[in-house]
């Protein structure tokens, strides 16, 4: 009886021990999501979606995929189990990237060609306000507390600060040429931000709104030119940042303490977006030429593997 | 014969070999400064030369220097395998390996012994070797360092088979230089060991066809598989169908009746 106790624990322990989580990727000219199992290793599926599918995010309650398909002019809301498209959002012209807040009520779209932000309810699936920022907004995320937007304008080369309940820009911070992508780290008092122009990660106090750390990039053997910042991610514990470096085909790992660059890793070629997995052991990457997605293990802070998905990957979401 | 007598020959060869390896420190020393210089200096230099293009048994993307590490193992090996040839012609010059032949044990018995000595010698270095790479980021999986030892013997035994079927060639130590322009370099530069075939293969189609036809490509594809705990089957067959045709021929030139060694006493 022993035995079979300690044999089923032992099953029933090896079957929890790898989560099982599905990886959406966005493919911008296959006008298609790949479906990956990034456990096994495997390309499940590809499913058309519609016109350049670009920003993809899930709900906090992982039902939900957004995808904002920017030839389209829509972002689309998708069931994650079934893949079937259940809802269009309006979210003005070209979206490419959006964010959602952390209850599943807003997103808040970038409108690159109009130099706005769109804010869209959720629920009703409206559009219920616009804000105007600089020229050219991308990079966009909501604070944990839900209680600012911050929009990266490329050619105004500034984070704008938008207040979430009143939908004004409370302050401005000027940053380095062609800001990329923001990303809060989890308790909220620092704001983490890439240039691409001048290949550099800048942290902001979310206090003072004022850049208290400015790290650069150095990879041996690699051009400074093809050091492009672009997509970045905080571990939830603060130990660690991930910087996605485009061209120079590596993903930077910064100590988040010290700010310190301790490794590159190399992945795919113009890896642009990252994304966690749902235990932050993996960080899975969106390599946009070498059409394919790699997967870093982060205890040993090493690339076990490549995935070949389709042409152009760009963003991709995470599902547990 | 009994099977203490076997036992006892080649623990006399194996130990010979052994000693002159512990005894003589700069050998050792230069075996691994080859390697080890091609992966600092060579290497370091050609750190993206790869290009974009996974191939098996990488999952990902890969520097140089991890591309290139089973071709210097596989180097240590052929130069090896190329250093028995050399201490071969040098105890047929200086008398030993008379004392060695007269042994009443079967001749290929001897010279298996006298490769296995080789060989042990060899994984020493490539173990070593692969310590100091790893200290510079170069890890490949724990079980692949396990995995790599029955390599390390097959592949061993292949380049000293061939060291051996070259010894019997070779009338005065002098010609060894020869065998390095001849044989090492050829075999090691249109082989694997430095690029992927796909990338000769962009170069030309002939050195291409050449090196896919290697031996030493072979060993040490078969090799590079090993070490990340993958079975190259197509490598393995072929590195043991050259290891049996370098041995038999090498059997057969050590023959005093029939190979190269009858020439010799002419």
């Amino acid at each position: 009886m022993n035995i079979k106790v300690l044999l089923s624990s032992a099953l029933l322990l090896i079957s929890t021990s790898s989560t099982a989580e599905t990886v959406f990727v966005s493919l911008e000219k296959d006008n298609a999501i790949a479906v990956v199992d990034p456990i096994a290793g495997k390309l499940i599926k590809t499913v058309n979606i519609g016109q350049r599918p670009r920003g993809i995010k899930l709900s906090p309650d992982a039902q939900t995929l957004y995808i904002a398909v920017s030839d389209d002019d829509t972002v689309l809301e998708v069931d994650a189990n079934t893949l079937s498209v259940i809802g269009k959002l309006p979210s003005g012209e070209d979206p490419e990237t959006f964010a959602i807040n952390s209850l599943g009520t807003r997103m808040y779209v970038s409108n690159e060609d109009d130099n706005q932000v769109t804010v869209i309810d959720l629920q009703s699936k409206q559009a219920v306000a616009t804000v105007a920022v600089g020229v050219e907004p991308e990079g966009i995320a909501v604070s944990p507390d839900n209680q600012w937007i911050v929009s990266a304008s490329e050619t105004t080369n500034m984070v704008h600060w938008i207040d979430a309940k009143t939908h004004e820009i409370k302050a401005n911070t000027l940053v380095d040429p062609r800001p990329r992508a923001l990303s809060f780290s989890a308790d909220g008092q620092q704001l983490w931000v890439t240039s691409e122009i001048n290949g550099s990660l800048m942290v902001i106090d979310v206090a003072t709104k004022e850049i208290t750390q400015r790290i650069h990039f150095a990879v041996p053997g690699v051009g400074k030119e093809k050091i492009q910042p672009v997509g970045v991610v905080v571990d939830d514990i603060h130990q660690w940042a991930y910087v996605a470096l485009g061209p120079a085909n590596r993903v930077a790992v910064v100590n988040a303490q010290t700010y310190k660059v301790e490794k590159y890793l190399l992945v795919g070629a113009r890896v642009w977006n990252l994304a966690f997995s749902p235990d932050q052991q993996r960080l899975y990457t969106t390599n946009g030429v070498s059409h394919d997605i790699s997967i870093i293990d982060l205890a040993e802070h090493k690339v076990t593997k490549s995935i070949a998905v389709g042409r152009y990957p760009w963003g991709l979401a995470v599902k547990p | 014969m009994r099977i203490f007598h076997y036992w006892f020959a080649l623990w006399g060869i194996v130990s010979r070999e052994l000693l002159r390896f512990v005894k003589q420190k700069e050998r050792f020393l230069s075996a691994l400064v080859r390697p080890v210089i091609w992966l600092f200096v060579f290497a370091a230099g050609f750190r993206a030369a790869l290009g974009i293009a996974i191939i098996p048994p990488y999952e990902t993307y890969i520097l140089y220097e991890v591309y290139i590490t089973p071709g210097l193992i596989g180097m240590i090996q052929l130069f090896n395998g190329m250093q028995s040839s050399l201490s071969m012609v040098y105890d047929r010059e200086m008398g030993s390996m008379r004392i060695l032949l007269v042994s009443p044990l079967p001749r290929w018995y001897l010279l298996l012994s006298k490769l296995f000595a080789g060989v042990f010698v060899s994984i020493l270095q490539v173990y070593v070797f692969l310590g100091i790479a790893w200290f510079y980021e170069i890890q490949a999986p724990l079980e692949g360092y396990l995995w790599l030892l029955p390599a390390l013997m097959l592949s061993g035994l292949m380049l000293g088979a061939l060291g051996l079927l070259l010894s019997s060639f070779i009338k005065q130590l002098e010609n060894f230089a020869g065998v390095m322009n001849f044989v090492i370099f050829p075999m090691f530069f249109m082989s694997t060991a430095l690029y992927p075939l796909w990338k000769l293969q962009e170069s030309s189609e002939w050195l291409y066809k050449l090196a896919e036809y290697n031996p030493f490509s072979q060993a040490v594809e078969f090799l590079r598989f090993a070490l990340y705990g993958q079975f190259n089957q197509q490598a393995f067959i072929y590195t043991a169908v050259a290891f049996a045709l370098f041995l038999i021929l090498a059997i057969i030139g050590y023959n005093p009746s029939k190979g190269m060694m009858k020439r010799k006493g002419r």
